[in-house]
């Protein structure tokens, strides 16, 4: 399984589950995460505790236990 | 359920109420400011409109009202921004929905807009930042996308104005017409089950607010109210098998569990149809970055971004202090020059004194500090309309969160630094009540624009002014630090629990809109001034009237005799002073100064500083205006120590002034702003808390700044 976190930064890729639950994982689809959306790896946080991503045209900030939850498509590029 | 029927207005013109719904940042408070020219509070982040808003205005033959609502991303429910907006939207009357959405992400707003096409209601979709699209190279048809979702589309621009009166336009002819169903097309297995709900109940005769056929998508989706209404309805026990089949039969097509998520990518099929229909985009030849793309490379750099934004926080003090004090000795100077004026002309000594040291120097004492404040306020408002804010919780949250703290507990913590009060209410938008409980504990921490007045005044006394500057910037960060710490071993002992997850969306990089910006902080200064005149002005003679009764004849007679026979005119003024100070001490205020002296003695606070931390307990302001007004009348007939400034150098001890400034840095806000905490904490006993901790930590850290401060001087 591929998650998003491994990606290196620049990374695009595509979403195949959302392993969130609840109030979360209604949030993330909210923002257009999910399943089949094309996702963009923009840049890390210091220390990786945070990530930026871009989907869509969207950018989001997400904390790295959240980006973990993602799982992802091999990082082709 | 909703209710379809507006109720018949007996007033004159016809009115119109609309309800104005789009996701954060869509420009929406920026678009009612344009059609009505009000002004409201225009911000580049998530989350400024919390409260909504409302509007009234005419055009044509027609009066509006327009309620601003918070932005949200979907019907979640997830923020208490989405849930007033949600509630407003299903339980309140109103004729007409505005949907405003960005032209520039169109496909993402439109998710909304599909959710909005379910609920039966007349609506008006906003297509709003043409300018900016068309500079992107985005063309949106239309009157083509009107056609295919059945709904009036109208191309605006909040910031040129174009297209206002269109939208104006087709919001009364829509007003005016029948309702029409929006075109809101499923897959085939979704029509498929739609048609089966649709049609039975259609075929007993079932009416509702909204038509049956968004019931029954409500029904699939399994919305909430939908369920609870039909619930009730002796149909039920029909409707319920077919559902559990329906439902069976759509999890098995879109092979997920989740019906919420199944809906979501059946939103996202539809308007991606929508979307590859009406959008052209000028394809960019070599794949350039974008503007925002740029500005992020430099400013949310993993190793330069922190630096960069302290730095831009130390500027920012800097300036407050540098370029903030040179109106300031006009403004004292005027006041000085016209207390004398005022006082030359009134005869009666209480009078006079009431006037002139009451009112004058006291008011006097905060209006001071206006050009300070007004710095601090522009570089809060630059923050949040330029879009940094958001990057700036996005390179804080680890950091933030090592302390128990969320990422964008970072935006209502900045919001402190101005004033407390709108920093209570933007903690809103913290989903946990303890992530946000938390937030509310140690916005206090950050120093308001309130206690600008005591470190400007004490910094000033203090230190060259040179280095003034650098003190207030270490006083706010030291605020701010203790804050953290404070938060840490809150959520170590009082809020443990799982954290709140970090998802926050990251604005494009705008260039701020210099008449909003002015617009803001003239608001915030004019409301600043309104408490000087108001507010300050009653406090400022009670504590005149506190400081200067009950007089004491017998004290002033034997200090008259002393003058009669004292010798030289030194002796004389000494005498005076003397006097002066003593009937000060058997003042009422001097009293209660001198009752509650014992308790503050371990930090060097005199009973004059004691009063000043009391009276701040309804504003901060007024420790300024107290400090005025007790050393004004105590320095009286001195001629050189007309500035409070000079006379608090004279008279408080370095180490006392230090102590003072923590108690100050950590001690309740205000009176208002403990209301609000009030409000938002949810209960009585969370201010009490509140209380116990903020003083008991001030006076703890007060104690240690004065014993260090002594030892290292
Ligand atoms: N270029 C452009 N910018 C806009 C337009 N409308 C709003 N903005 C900017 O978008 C940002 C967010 O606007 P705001 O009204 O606070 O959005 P809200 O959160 O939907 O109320 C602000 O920086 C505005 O200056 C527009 O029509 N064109």
């Amino acid at each position: 399984m591929n998650i998003l976190t491994d990606c290196p930064r620049g990374c695009e890729t595509t979403i195949k589950k959302l392993h969130a639950s609840g109030p979360l994982k209604q949030r993330l689809i909210s923002f257009g995460i999910m399943k089949g959306a094309t996702i963009t790896l923009m840049e890390y946080a210091p220390r990786k505790s945070t990530v930026e991503v871009k989907v869509g045209k969207m950018r989001l900030a997400l904390r790295k236990e959240e980006a973990d939850m993602i799982e992802v498509e091999d990082a082709a590029k | 359920m909703q209710q379809n029927s507006a109720p018949a207005c007996p007033v004159m013109a016809k009115h119109i109420k609309i309800a104005l719904v789009g996701q954060p940042n869509v420009g929406k408070s920026m678009l009612v400011n344009s059609i009505s020219n009000a002004h409201l509070h225009v911000g580049n982040f998530t989350g400024v409109t919390v409260e909504k808003t409302e509007v009234l205005f005419d055009y044509r033959a027609y009066q509006f009202t327009v309620v601003d609502l918070p932005g949200t991303y979907a019907f979640t429910n997830y923020t208490i921004e989405e849930r007033v907006t949600h509630d407003f939207l299903c339980n309140e009357e109103y004729d007409l929905v505005i949907n405003v959405v960005d032209s520039t992400n169109l496909e993402k707003n439109l998710q909304l807009t599909a959710e909005l096409m379910t609920m039966s209601k007349k609506m008006v979709l906003a297509l709003n930042m043409s300018d900016e699209a068309e500079k992107e190279g985005i063309d949106i048809d239309a009157p083509y996308l009107s056609q295919l979702l059945d709904l009036p589309a109208i191309p605006v621009s909040a910031v040129s104005k174009e297209g206002l009166d269109e939208l104006m336009d087709a919001v009364i002819d829509v007003y005016e017409a029948p309702l029409v169903e929006p075109k809101l097309i499923f897959s085939e297995a979704v029509e498929e089950e739609i048609g089966n709900i649709q049609g039975y109940l259609d075929r007993h005769r079932f009416r509702a607010a909204i038509s049956n056929r968004n019931i029954a998508v409500n029904l699939l989706q399994k919305e909430k109210k939908t369920y609870r209404v039909l619930h009730d309805n002796p149909l039920w026990t029909e409707l319920q098998p077919m559902l559990i089949e329906a439902d069976r039969h759509i999890e098995i097509h879109h092979d997920s569990e989740d019906i919420k998520e199944i809906f979501a990518e059946e939103y996202a099929a539809f308007n991606r149809g929508i979307i590859t229909e009406v959008v052209k985009e000028k394809k960019q030849t070599i794949k350039k970055k974008t503007m925002t793309e740029r500005i992020d490379n430099v400013l949310i750099h993993p190793l330069f971004g922190i630096p960069i934004f302290l730095f831009f926080m130390w500027s920012l003090f800097q300036l407050t202090f540098e370029v903030g004090s040179i109106p300031m000795e006009w403004i004292d100077a005027f006041f000085g020059w016209f207390g004398d004026l005022v006082g030359n002309t009134i005869a009666h000594e209480a009078t006079r004194s009431l006037i002139v040291d009451g009112l004058i120097a006291g008011v006097g004492a905060v209006v001071m500090f206006v050009p300070n404040i007004m710095i601090l306020f522009i570089g809060i408002a630059l923050l949040e309309s330029t879009g940094y804010m958001s990057r700036v919780a996005f390179l804080l949250d680890g950091f933030f969160h090592k302390f128990g703290l969320h990422g964008q507990s970072f935006i209502p913590l900045v919001t402190g630094f101005g004033c407390s009060i709108p920093a209570y209410m933007s903690a809103r938008i913290l989903k946990n009540d303890r992530a946000r409980l938390l937030t509310l504990f140690i916005i206090g921490f950050m120093s308001c624009g309130a206690r600008l007045p005591v470190y400007v005044l004490f910094a000033g006394a203090f230190f060259s002014e040179s280095a003034a500057g650098n003190i207030l910037f270490a006083i706010y960060i030291t605020g701010a630090l203790i804050g953290l710490f404070a938060a840490k071993i809150l959520k170590m002992t009082a809020f443990k629990g799982a954290d709140e997850p970090f998802v926050m969306e990251m604005p494009k990089y705008r260039l701020p809109s210099l008449k909003l910006i002015w617009h803001t902080v003239m608001t915030k200064t004019w409301m600043y001034l309104k408490k000087a005149g108001t507010f300050i002005a009653a406090a400022t003679i009670l504590v005149w009237f506190l400081s200067n009764y009950p007089h004491n004849d017998a004290l002033k007679t034997t200090f008259d005799n002393k003058i009669e026979l004292a010798q030289s005119d030194e002796e004389k003024t000494e005498l005076a002073n003397m006097l002066q100070e003593s009937q000060l001490e058997h003042s009422y205020l001097g009293s209660i100064g001198k009752f509650m002296e014992p308790a503050f003695e371990p930090l060097g606070f005199d009973w004059k500083m004691t009063v000043a931390l009391q009276t701040g307990l309804a504003a901060k302001e007024v420790v300024v205006s107290t400090l005025g007004v007790l050393y004004a009348i105590g320095d009286d007939v001195d001629e050189e120590s007309s500035s409070l400034i000079t006379a608090i150098s004279k008279n408080i001890p370095f180490a006392s002034g230090v102590a003072f400034i923590v108690f100050v840095m950590i001690y309740l806000p205000c009176l208002a702003a403990s209301v609000v905490f009030t409000r938002e904490a949810g209960g009585i006993k969370y201010f009490v808390y509140l209380f116990i901790f903020t003083t008991v930590t001030a006076y703890v850290l007060s104690f240690i700044a004065y014993r260090v401060t002594l030892l290292i001087t």
